[in-house]
């Protein structure tokens, strides 16, 4: 009763059937990025490698986010802890790698340190009237070196995505997620 | 005396557009529209497998994104002239329509309507008064006393606690605001009821395109659905029950609210069926394909030049000659020098960039000028709605003649079809469009259980490339209007790609011949009662849904996020 061939099936994957896991107890990382303009993949390569190498939790969902707003409402609305991962414009050396939290995430979104929030500040703003803001928004990013068209990282940003995965990976175990070797789907 | 005004960006997504206007006397004279980024996808998808351009384009945008694939997949199907197995078309035609709704939805209530609705004076509504409104205009069950309390309340505590958040940008008590308390307050409640509503067609794309936002289960020849009536991991008949429960609660917001909602908005600002016509030179192509071939569509497509009914041009399949020979795209006023004597059919299409400075009669912006037959032309849900209702389609007429009744009820004089061709006459386009997606989504539903219970779970056909070189257009009537990917091929791999994106056809500076392209023209004699607060040309310039992500790529990163406008 299968159409088409085994590796097509293979890519179609089940993900998105899986049923949703309980609002409140949801924990969200989100890549964000067009993958098509160099280092602005960072933050959507970021979690695609941390999902290469650990197995998280069915409560955690790892989620490129792409450039899109509304469409990511109802993966974030009601989470408890949003992680953004993306490229910030912070005015230091590019390959800096910068960690946002509480009093600076309000700031963040007001300053758009990064060229696509008109976006997802919209959808923050909308969700805090709404009434289903995440409960903790933390954002983790590193500067980048060039966003012309490309697609591959700058030496300079390749060189510090190691640290930033594994800041990913301490922000969960923080939070006191459980994180085994292994791998996601995302 | 004559003001110019310069606004820039205009739009609170992606894609950086500027909108340049001349005012005399309280209207707008003259207007430059200009794509402020330098578009160069197509350079990207050189030297690829054509089987992966459509991953790569629908990265373009992140509003777009499901448009980009289709259209790509399309194109090198058409290549090979290669058929598409019909449980393929009715999943694509049911991501197509999902991804529509949901488009036009928060088009609608997140990113346009606040040009009309003023969020500070709902807060002088009684909301026991918006409810006997609401409930005279329709059944929706979300029109009660206690509903429009709890609004008021929550926008009072939002509005007083300094929170203005996304409602910062407004143009609040400006004088072009018309609606009454009652009217902003339902407007307000129906734009959170609307934030929840749209979560149900996106669980659509998401469940059907095995991902969002960007789908995964499309392929040259198909989608790699895996159908099946008794697996767990698969598109069952149980997870495709989901789907339908989702539907039938768009179809009764989609009826019962959002189209009701135009129609109120629409009556009380008639005076916009007055400004933004622009180019009634009207462009759409066929959609939702029937067959494995793509001659048969549930929505008409054609050519309608000018108001005439009778002078529509219907196009009629994915290799209709009269839509492919009549594209080319003009550089004469954008960045862009051609090495071939232009304007150029996009299969020979060129993408060179040449950036001089802003030259308001020379060269000012990163978008090209796509023209039909020489012509420039509109795209869009009003192309749409106008060409269906040429073409007699059933819905349509019947969506249009209620919408219409409803205004000149509520507006206590007779409107007309005339009215369509304005600034407010593309909103109510745009939820007429929306009323016939989601009776289609219920019909492509049907007809994709209908056929798996035949037995036929065939998704895909396998594509095989010969070495010759051959040539393809996908094109696909996206939420924002006609979208065409042209491709050259050869031996598999890409040799030409160009896309012909709606806000392009929409945006676009003035063609060969000197004309303007739409957004230019249809903001001529817009008026404009103050020019440092332009709410005006923001209405006309918002109604084409502006999203220009795709028509020009590269980011900025030091451009700021808040509308500049300069008056000098």
């Amino acid at each position: 009763v299968i159409a088409g061939s085994a590796e097509l099936r293979d890519r179609a994957g089940t993900a998105a059937l899986a049923p949703d896991p309980p609002a409140a107890a949801r924990v969200v990382v989100l890549g964000i990025g067009n993958t098509l303009l160099t280092d602005e993949a960072l933050g959507i390569q970021a979690v695609e490698r941390f999902a290469a190498m650990y197995r998280v939790p069915d409560h955690v969902q790892l989620i490129d986010g792409g450039t899109s707003a509304m469409e990511l409402l109802d993966v974030v609305a009601d989470c408890e802890l949003l992680i953004v991962v993306d490229a910030l414009l912070a005015n230091s050396t590019p390959g800096s790698v910068v960690r946002l939290a509480a009093d600076a995430v309000p700031v963040f979104f007001r300053t758009k340190l990064s060229p696509h929030q008109v976006g997802l500040s919209d959808l923050l703003a909308s969700l805090e009237f709404a009434g289903q803001s995440p409960r903790t928004t933390v954002i983790l990013g590193i500067e980048p070196a060039d966003m012309r068209l490309g697609l591959e990282l700058t030496p300079i940003v390749e060189a510090h995505m190691p640290e930033l995965v594994g800041m990913i990976a301490a922000e969960l175990r923080g939070a006191g997620i459980d994180l085994a070797a292994g791998s996601t789907r995302m | 005396m004559s003001t110019r005004i310069t606004i820039d960006p205009i739009t609170r997504i992606e894609g950086h557009l500027r909108i340049d206007c001349e005012i005399n006397n309280g209207k707008v004279t003259k207007a430059w529209s200009s794509g402020q980024m330098w578009r160069g996808v197509e350079l990207i998808l050189l030297g690829r497998d054509s089987r992966d351009a459509w991953t790569i384009t629908q990265r373009i945008c992140g509003v777009c994104t499901t448009v980009h694939a289709i259209a790509s997949v399309r194109a090198v199907e058409n290549a090979l002239q290669l058929e598409v197995p019909v449980n393929a078309q009715y999943i694509r035609n049911l991501i197509i329509l999902a991804h529509a709704v949901h488009d036009h939805i928060v088009h609608f209530y997140h990113l346009s309507a606040l040009d009309w609705v003023d969020v500070t004076s709902a807060l002088k509504a009684d909301p026991d008064a918006t409810a006997r409104l609401g409930q005279s205009l329709s059944s929706w069950p979300g029109n009660d006393k206690e509903q429009m309390r709890a609004v008021k309340q929550r926008l009072a505590g939002f509005v007083g606690g300094g929170q203005l958040g996304i409602f910062t940008n407004g143009y609040w008590g400006h004088p072009a605001m018309k609606l009454p308390p009652e009217v902003n307050l339902l407007a307000v409640s129906h734009y959170l009821q609307a934030l929840e509503v749209q979560r149900k067609a996106n669980k659509i794309v998401s469940i059907l395109g095995s991902k969002t936002p960007h789908i995964q289960n499309l392929a040259v020849g198909g989608v790699s659905n895996a159908l099946a009536t008794d697996s767990p991991s698969v598109l069952t008949v149980e997870r495709l029950m989901a789907v339908k429960t989702w539907i039938d609660e768009l179809a009764d917001f989609v009826k019962n609210v959002y189209l009701v909602d135009v129609a109120a908005i629409g009556a009380f600002y008639a005076d916009w069926t007055q400004y933004g016509a622009g180019v009634t030179n009207y462009l759409c192509v066929p959609d939702l394909p029937q067959d494995t071939k793509g001659t048969q569509f549930l929505l008409p497509g054609g050519h309608l030049p000018g108001r005439d009914f009778a002078a529509f041009k219907p196009i009629t399949s994915f290799n209709d000659e009269y839509w492919r020979k009549g594209v080319e795209e003009s550089v004469k006023h954008s960045w862009y020098d051609y090495v071939q004597k232009g304007p150029l059919h996009p299969y020979r299409g060129e993408t060179n960039p040449k950036y001089t400075d802003f030259q308001e009669q020379g060269k000012y912006s990163w978008l090209k000028s796509p023209t039909f037959y020489g012509k420039s032309a509109q795209v869009g849900p009003l192309s749409r709605v106008l060409c269906e209702l040429a073409a007699g389609h059933e819905s349509t007429t019947r969506y249009a003649t209620k919408t219409l009744e409803l205004v000149s009820a509520i507006a206590k004089t007779k409107v007309g079809p005339a009215a369509l061709h304005s600034t407010i006459g593309r909103h109510a386009a745009r939820a007429i469009s929306c009323a016939t997606q989601v009776d289609l989504l219920e019909n492509q539903w049907s007809a994709l259980i209908n056929n798996m219970s035949k037995g036929d779970l065939h998704t895909y056909n396998k594509p095989v490339f010969p070495k010759a070189e051959i040539t393809g257009v996908g094109f696909h009537e996206a939420p924002r209007g006609a979208l065409s990917h042209w491709v050259v091929i050869e031996d598999g791999k890409i040799k030409n790609y160009q896309c012909v994106v709606p806000s392009t056809w929409n945006a676009c500076p003035r063609n060969e011949a000197d004309e303007p392209g739409p957004y230019e023209a249809s903001l001529l004699d817009n008026p404009v009662v103050d020019p440092g607060q332009p709410l005006e040309v923001l209405r006309t310039v918002h109604s084409f849904d502006p999203c220009i992500a795709c028509a020009i790529h590269v980011t900025d990163p030091q451009s700021g996020s808040a509308i500049r406008v300069t008056a000098r």
